[in-house]
């Protein structure tokens, strides 16, 4: 037995069956080929797997596909138009906040979210941010640089510096508002304190 | 070299562009017309014998296309080759390595020796039929008694593994002076002796393994994607061992790879099943992706260490001697390269960076019901560092001289290179030859202690007392060996590697005067497109922007060994000058005849092609390259094309070192360790890219201070995994670290001509001492000399406890 959903992906309404076993990830990526949404963990530990679901980020393993029906879901592949790069996408390459890439697209669509809510963070709110994210290659300090950088970039105007594949010189047209990427709720979630208090030193 | 232009700069990489957009193409991302989807069952059991398999229920499951037990495929495909049996004894006393091989079958048939070992195979239409139709599998199991522990299992009584092998005895093997070193311990003024735990560790790369297999029938080839770090050694395995097909009938793609550390550098079960199940179903392709669970069953761990050391030394700190007895966890059966961990690249590295006289060190390779051991970031160098800077802590305390001066007392001096050492790293018993070539520890040391403020350490101590907390300072001064390597010494003449370790790289320069360079490494997120583009860029002198980097299909690029123990650069990368430097001699001939001169009178510099003296009237490169391919006017007896391969075998290993201070404050009410701050001074020798050493160096630190702290995979007493899934095991996470403090010294390798010498495993190498010895001071004052990773709360908690109490603290893992 199937179930109807209907999810608007990336901008684009999109009508399937779906085996109410299945999960969203696996519809995104088996389904709706966007394989830019990795699959890292069978727990939730990972957060590789990251998508941002009517505005917030989720772990898209966390969800049952027929879960998304009626949601606007925006994968990494979504996060930009063709050919330029959301604020976040140029700060990772221009901060080298990735190495292998794998957890990437989950890294990034949760800092979508969390830039969203607190726009000028520390080091250490982005560090309890991407608690729910693991990467493996890059020991996080880069992330932490990547994620900082675009909160600047961010607060600028949104205006990302970098062309996919080019070279600084090209500016892109402002970063518009996604679909399915809401405005910052009404009520501003309480950041997370370090329960050790520590880390004595910052960037 | 040409005037470094690429070379040496921070540039943005050219991979990640389709990374941050999710259009990189992982194993699993791979999607063919017609795909089918592997589906393996595994053993519940450690060990266990397998009295009979009934697949008929899942056959008649629907989507079901076929199931296989071992026994069906016993007839076309062999067990998994180890190609690594623990060689080069150096002449030492201890006679014959014995190495008693029992490697995995693609699918076990008689038996199984770890919970998680695939037993059959169901392919399906789509994934989730293939793993419904596996829960229809009846196994009818025959239970037997299991051993986990490495020590343990040679004890007598301890239930046996494998007939051939003795007391779960996989091999022996020693190294270095007994008598010598037990004379040293003699005469010593002090000795002081422990065992150590060095914990087995879950590699943990964030994507999981897989492949994908597609047999084409009109050819008879096969071709197979899959998550390597070693493409073209899986080709040649799988050809000449497992499938017993000719080696170019095989084709071998790693796409883009989410992360190895070492994981993905061996042969695996799934990488035959899948071709050979795509013959049986008339070439339709089949997928196998594990999910995390199996990776954490089914894919190498690393570590595993039980040692016991005795260090002798003199009153003013001078050490004398080191004896190493050392039992290291092989797991049910041997991986691709499990034996030549901690034999070579542990054993021969033991003295690190002193001038320890008397070194001896045995080795005892052991069979326990867990999965097999192998290669894990750093690969035999963390464990034989651990060994040692522990060491040192352990004389420092044990004489009370500062930790940081028993290093000083016993550093190879910077005059003192070339040094071989006693531990035979330098001498195989058939001559070849690698030695310590360089160094120039103090500097490092000097730096990373005045970056931590080591000389006011007391008065943070104190300030942390008064705030419930005991701080801590930990040193690690190590010395790795990288740029693996000369493949005389290596080899199966030498240290017993299967094979060489020369690496490749072909350069063609095309008509539009675009360069692609294929190489032989292989990159699962070093960056090779970038760095090895940038080596190519500079010594052609053309934008960096215009050299392409192919690697990881053996369809199209030279065969190389492939990408660990920081030998891409360093071996790699040389390769790709070699290639530079043909191609820039042919380039010559060609200039010269277009200009009218003679080839020696024509130079290259940045680019240009020009008469000596003339280079107002220079050809560039690329003029050069049109005029080559299109070949209206070639010199007499020179070919069309600029197009050259390159081999290169490199003559020494490199030699990378560095210090790390740790700085953590231990709760006293707890037991919970914080790291509150983090140095480390590398000396990598010259930096190709400057940004990716420091990536590399960041994710280095995170693992080895994740086995300090955190990691660590275990089994229980009937050899379940306990730590199966990333729920139990701890991969550490942002909000765990504070920004490291990082900086250099500068040695470059005398190696070779860019003075490069690895970077991919010091950070894991260097760190793991650091933050234990630091932990170890945080609790001085309780006279806890040692305990054993990973420091978690609990173990620190009772470590002070067992101290209160009157003991010593030692806490057994």
């Amino acid at each position: 037995m199937t179930f109807s959903v209907a999810m608007v992906v990336n901008g684009t309404a999109r009508s399937l069956e779906v085996d109410p076993r299945r999960l969203l990830v696996h519809v995104l990526r088996d389904d709706l080929h966007l394989t830019g949404t990795h699959i890292g963990c069978d727990t939730s530990q990972c957060g590789a797997c990251t998508v941002v679901v009517d505005g917030r980020a989720m772990k898209s393993c966390t969800m049952l596909a027929v879960q998304a029906d009626g949601s606007a879901v925006t994968t990494i592949e979504g996060l930009a138009p063709a050919g330029t790069m959301h604020p976040l996408q140029a700060a990772f390459w221009e901060k080298h906040g990735l190495q292998c890439g794998f957890c990437t697209p989950g890294m990034i669509m949760t800092a979508v979210d969390f830039l969203e809510r607190t726009t000028d963070p520390s080091d250490e709110e982005i560090r309890h941010a991407i608690e729910g994210n693991y990467c493996r290659c890059t020991g996080y300090q880069n992330i932490v640089a990547a994620i900082k950088e675009a909160s600047s970039l961010l607060r600028a105007g949104g205006t990302a510096s970098i062309a996919v594949g080019g070279d600084d010189e090209e500016p892109l047209p402002p970063f518009s508002e996604e679909e399915g990427a809401a405005p910052a709720g009404p009520v501003a979630e309480a950041q997370e304190t370090s329960p050790s208090g520590s880390s004595s030193s910052s960037s | 070299m040409a005037v470094a232009t690429a070379f040496g700069a921070a540039i943005k990489r050219k991979e990640d562009p389709r990374f941050v957009t999710g259009t990189g193409t992982y194993v699993d991302d791979v999607q063919l017309p017609g795909m089918t989807y592997a589906a393996i069952l595994r053993s519940p059991y450690a060990h266990a014998r397998i009295k009979s398999i009934d697949i008929s229920g899942a056959k008649a499951m629907p989507g079901v296309l076929a199931a296989w037990t071992g026994k069906d495929l016993e007839a076309d495909l062999n067990p998994l080759p180890m190609a690594w049996a623990a060689g080069g004894n150096s002449g030492g006393e201890v006679g014959g390595v014995v190495n008693n091989v029992n490697s995995p079958r693609v699918l076990a048939i008689d038996d199984v020796k770890w919970t998680g070992e695939g037993v059959a195979v169901v392919i399906a239409e789509t994934r989730e039929q293939a793993e419904d139709a596996r829960e229809a599998i009846d196994v009818d199991w025959e239970l037997l008694p299991a051993v986990v522990d490495t020590e343990g299992a040679t004890a007598d009584g301890a239930p046996q593994l494998h007939e051939n092998a003795p007391n779960n005895v996989a091999f022996t093997w020693a190294v270095g002076d007994r008598d010598g070193t037990d004379a040293a311990l003699k005469a010593a003024d002090v000795v002081v002796k422990q065992r150590i735990v060095n914990q087995r560790l879950i590699p943990n790369p964030m994507e999981a393994r897989g492949s994908v297999g597609k047999w084409e029938q009109g050819n008879d080839e096969y071709t197979i994607w899959m998550g390597s770090q070693t493409p073209h050694i899986q080709r040649l395995l799988l050809a000449a061992f497992v499938m017993g097909v000719p080696e170019n009938k095989i084709r071998v793609i790693a796409p883009d790879v989410g992360g190895g550390f070492g994981q993905k550098i061996f042969c695996y079960a799934d990488m035959a099943l899948v071709a050979w199940a795509s013959k049986q179903l008339g070439g339709r392709p089949v997928k196998f992706a594990e999910t995390r669970r199996e990776n954490y069953q089914a894919g190498t761990h690393g570590r595993d260490h039980i040692t016991y050391m005795k260090v002798a030394a003199k009153r003013d700190g001078t050490v004398t001697g080191l004896k190493v007895k050392t039992y290291a966890n092989m797991g049910g059966r041997l991986s691709t390269i499990g034996p030549g961990i901690p034999t070579t690249l542990y054993g021969r590295l033991l003295a690190g960076p002193y001038k320890i006289p008397n070194v001896f060190c045995e080795v005892i390779g052991t069979y326990t019901n867990t999965v097999f051991v192998d290669a894990y970031r750093g690969a035999g160098r963390p464990e034989a560092t651990y060994v040692l800077e522990r060491a040192m802590d352990l004389v420092a305390d044990e004489l009370g001289i500062d930790p940081a001066d028993v290093r000083r007392r016993n550093f190879l001096a910077p005059d003192e290179f070339p040094y071989r050492n006693p531990s035979g790293l330098l001498r195989s018993w058939n001559d070849a030859e690698v030695e310590i070539d360089s160094g120039n520890y103090e500097p490092a040391l000097d730096k990373a202690l005045a970056m931590a403020g080591y000389a006011d350490i007391g008065t943070a101590k104190q300030e942390a007392e008064g705030r419930g907390k005991h701080l801590g300072v930990g040193l690690s001064t190590y010395l790795e060996i990288c740029g693996v390597a000369p493949s005389k010494w290596i080899g199966l003449v030498g240290e017993g590697w299967g094979a060489a370790m020369w690496e490749s790289a072909n350069i063609r320069i095309h008509l539009t005067g675009k360069v692609v360079l294929s190489i032989g490494t292989s990159s699962h997120g070093q960056g090779h497109e970038t760095t090895m583009a940038q080596i190519v860029a500079t010594e052609l002198g053309v934008p960096v922007e215009d050299v392409t980097v192919d690697h990881s299909d053996t369809f199209g690029t030279p065969f190389g060994y492939g990408t660990y123990g920081s030998r891409s650069a360093a071996v790699g990368g040389m390769a790709a000058i070699k290639a530079a430097d043909k191609i820039k001699a042919k380039a010559r001939v060609l200039a010269a005849h277009m200009l009218e001169a003679a080839p020696d009178d024509v130079v290259f510099e940045e680019g240009k092609l020009f008469v000596k003296g003339s280079p107002d009237k220079a050809k560039t490169i690329q003029e050069v390259a049109l005029a080559a391919h299109v070949g209206y006017d070639l010199p007499d007896g020179v070919e069309p094309y600029l197009d050259e391969t390159a081999y290169y075998d490199t003559p020494n290993c490199t030699w990378p070192f560095g210090s790390h201070v740790a700085i953590v404050e231990v709760d006293k009410e707890t037991g919970a360790v914080d790291l509150v701050r983090y140095v480390a001074v590398d000396d990598c020798g010259v930096r190709i890219n400057p940004m990716i050493v420091d990536g590399q160096l960041h994710g280095g630190l995170v693992q080895g201070i994740g086995q300090a702290l955190w990691e660590g995979a275990v089994y229980d007493e009937n050899g379940q995994l306990l730590t199966g899934s990333m729920m139990d095991y701890a991969v550490p996470r942002a909000s765990w670290f504070p920004t490291f403090e990082m900086d250099q010294t500068v040695t470059p390798s005398p190696v070779n001509q860019m003075g490069v010498k690895g970077v991919g495993e010091a950070a894991t190498i260097g760190s793991t001492p650091a933050v234990v010895n630091a932990v170890v001071d945080a609790l001085s004052s309780y006279g806890i000399r040692h305990i054993d990773m990973p420091l978690t709360p609990q173990r620190v908690w009772r470590a002070m406890q067992a101290a209160r109490n009157g003991g010593n603290g030692e806490v057994r893992s």
